[in-house]
């Protein structure tokens, strides 16, 4: 076949709904673009456990230190199935830890948010994996197969994630008047960085027509982040919290929320590494990284050994 | 009060909780490592360990609770001298695993020394579990035996989860001791360090002497020699070598600690300190 016939029969798939699997031919591009999308998703994941990790030692009942240890675990196992279903597309995950580290990679801009209150577990839980979940349900059915079958594992654990952050909001919004005060607290920190999780308005947003035209993308950032507001804004009456935008107002003739502007500046600032916690969280990474070498230095030696023994001792017995 | 013999089911409370405060300290010390593992997949099964202590932990915590609660209120006040718990014995209400986690101050806490040193590095981190699991299988293994049908029930679940702490710990001692020069080093150095904390996992306190008295209790003498021979077994596949020295760090198990538990313990009872009587 020639190129030409290779990205007709490309375009036929995807045109198709068939899935696109990793011996399949692929234009170079799509697989630049779901390099970048899937490393960062994963990136994401693992960053992502250190401000909820950060509250493991300090949560206030065992029950809840036993959901958080679980939660942050179930993270780093999706950054596992991600980093794995990125490797499909010729890359290793020591390659994309390196993007991580030397800042070519991104990750969500929302983990440079600091927890600062137990509340924050749930703000999290809540808004942040609600906001993920939003984003990823339709990744289920994206057009990349690894991609997608990682992602229907990680929306069931998402989609439990989701309801326990609700729940410890729900506790809170239920408890002493300082547990109230807490949760609205995060509330107030966490709504507009998790509504920027969406990305860009589709009008400044580069990669968006490609991507959905590739199906590798279903919905544009403006149509998810009108589908969660929707959904949050309901939840949070329903606790009897108050979203901080005073310009929300249901508009009966869309059928939606209006919301208020969103201070794009703030994104991009946190994007290009003046967020709150950019340093130290790219520092953590890169230490855990940094001490770990001797470690998997001495695991992979030890490998070698044992392999070299073995065939030692086939060659003994043969 | 700590040494003193006391009643059989005071005395089976404060065996309980010496085994829960271990299980609570080092899941506590492991559970650090989340997010900040050398490999992602270790991460995962670290944080997998430091769920299965924390979930033993509970446990005997809610068995302990309930043998507090039964006790006269005369007897209760007499076993820990924490303000909270004090006010909770007053007002006549029951305590539950929350309140024996968060509420007590570490000269009420049972746990060995070994439990509450810190990380520091992978190669300390493993050698710690490795000494530590090796005596917690045998001893689970041991208690399943217990006439505290509760105790009992514990031990069986949990060896499950101690067998696969055990293999993971060895397979680490191994890997570090035959890898590099630099991890054999570092892993001998931490084994030399930590060894001195070992001592005390077998020494036979008044709690457990009565807890074995009545049945309900390991006779830890008797696994000293398993466990020395298992880590002899591991230590030369590791091509590690046995440390010499004898001399043993004691007190934990007595309510003696080091200053490590103290920052443990005000990181991990924040919360229910600084807002008090709250559902969470």
């Amino acid at each position: 076949m020639t190129v030409h016939s290779f990205q007709e029969h490309f375009d036929a798939k995807i045109d198709n709904e068939v899935m696109i699997e990793p011996r399949d031919w692929m234009p170079d591009d799509y697989r630049k673009t779901l390099i970048r999308q899937i490393s960062q998703h994963a990136h994401s994941e693992i960053v992502g456990m250190l401000p909820e990790g950060n509250w493991i030692t300090r949560a206030p009942s065992l029950r809840r230190k036993a959901v958080l240890l679980a939660k942050v675990q179930d993270e780093g196992g999706h950054g596992l199935y991600l980093y794995s279903a990125a490797e499909t597309l010729g890359i290793t995950r020591d390659e994309m830890y390196d993007q991580l580290h030397t800042g070519k990679a991104k990750y969500s801009s929302i983990f440079n948010y600091p927890s600062l209150t137990w509340a924050d577990m749930g703000a999290i839980g809540w808004l942040v994996d609600g906001a993920a979940i939003m984003n990823q349900v339709p990744l289920c059915r994206t057009s990349y197969g690894p991609y997608a079958r990682a992602m229907v594992r990680v929306c069931k654990e998402e989609s439990f994630h989701q309801r326990q952050g609700f729940e410890i909001m729900m506790t809170l919004a239920n408890g002493t008047d300082v547990q109230k005060k807490m949760a609205q607290d995060a509330l107030n920190r966490w709504w507009w960085p998790s509504i920027m999780m969406f990305g860009p308005s589709d009008a400044d947003s580069p990669h968006t027509a490609q991507s959905m035209r590739w199906r590798i993308k279903r919905f544009t950032n403006d149509e998810l982040r009108q589908k969660f507001i929707d959904v949050t804004v309901e939840q949070a009456k329903l606790i009897g919290l108050t979203v901080p935008d005073p310009d929300l107002k249901w508009n009966e003739e869309r059928g939606h929320y209006d919301f208020g502007p969103i201070n794009w500046d703030e994104f991009w600032n946190v994007v290009k590494g003046n967020g709150p916690c950019n340093k130290e969280r790219l520092e953590a990474r890169k230490k855990a990284w940094e001490n770990g070498a001797w470690v998997r230095d001495a695991a992979m030696a030890h490998a070698e050994k044992r392999k070299a023994r073995k065939e030692n001792k086939e060659v003994k017995a043969a | 009060m700590t040494n003193q013999p006391v009643n059989q089911s005071t005395n089976r409370l404060l065996y309980t909780l010496q085994i829960a405060d271990n299980a609570l300290i080092l899941g506590h010390r492991i559970s650090e490592w989340c997010g900040h593992g050398p490999i992602l997949e270790q991460d995962i099964a670290l944080t997998n360990t430091a769920l299965d202590h924390l979930g033993q932990a509970r446990s005997l915590y809610q068995h302990a609770a309930d043998m507090f609660n039964a006790l006269p209120a005369d007897e209760q006040k007499t076993l820990f001298s924490s303000t909270a718990l004090q006010n909770k014995i007053t007002k006549g209400e029951n305590i539950d695993e929350d309140d024996l986690a968060y509420l007590r101050d570490g000269w009420d806490f049972r746990n060995a020394l070994l439990a509450e040193q810190p990380n520091k590095d992978w190669a300390y981190t493993v050698v710690r579990s490795f000494l530590y699991d090796t005596f917690n299988f045998y001893f689970y293994a041991a208690l399943q035996n217990s006439k505290d049908v509760v105790l009992a029930a514990v031990a069986e679940k949990s060896l499950k989860e101690v067998t696969y702490h055990l293999r993971w710990s060895s397979e680490w001692m191994i890997r570090l001791g035959d890898g590099t020069d630099e991890s054999k080093a570092r892993v001998q150095e931490a084994l030399d360090s930590y060894w001195a904390y070992t001592g005390e996992l077998f020494e036979t306190t008044v709690v457990d002497k009565t807890a074995l008295a009545d049945g309900i209790g390991v006779d830890i003498a008797a696994i000293k020699t398993q466990w020395q021979q298992r880590v002899n077994t591991v230590l030369e596949e590791a091509t590690l070598t046995l440390p010499t020295n004898t001399w043993m760090h004691s007190g934990g198990k007595e309510c003696r600690h080091s200053e490590h538990l103290g920052y443990i313990l005000a990181e991990m009872q924040f919360m229910q300190r600084a807002y008090p009587d709250m559902e969470w």
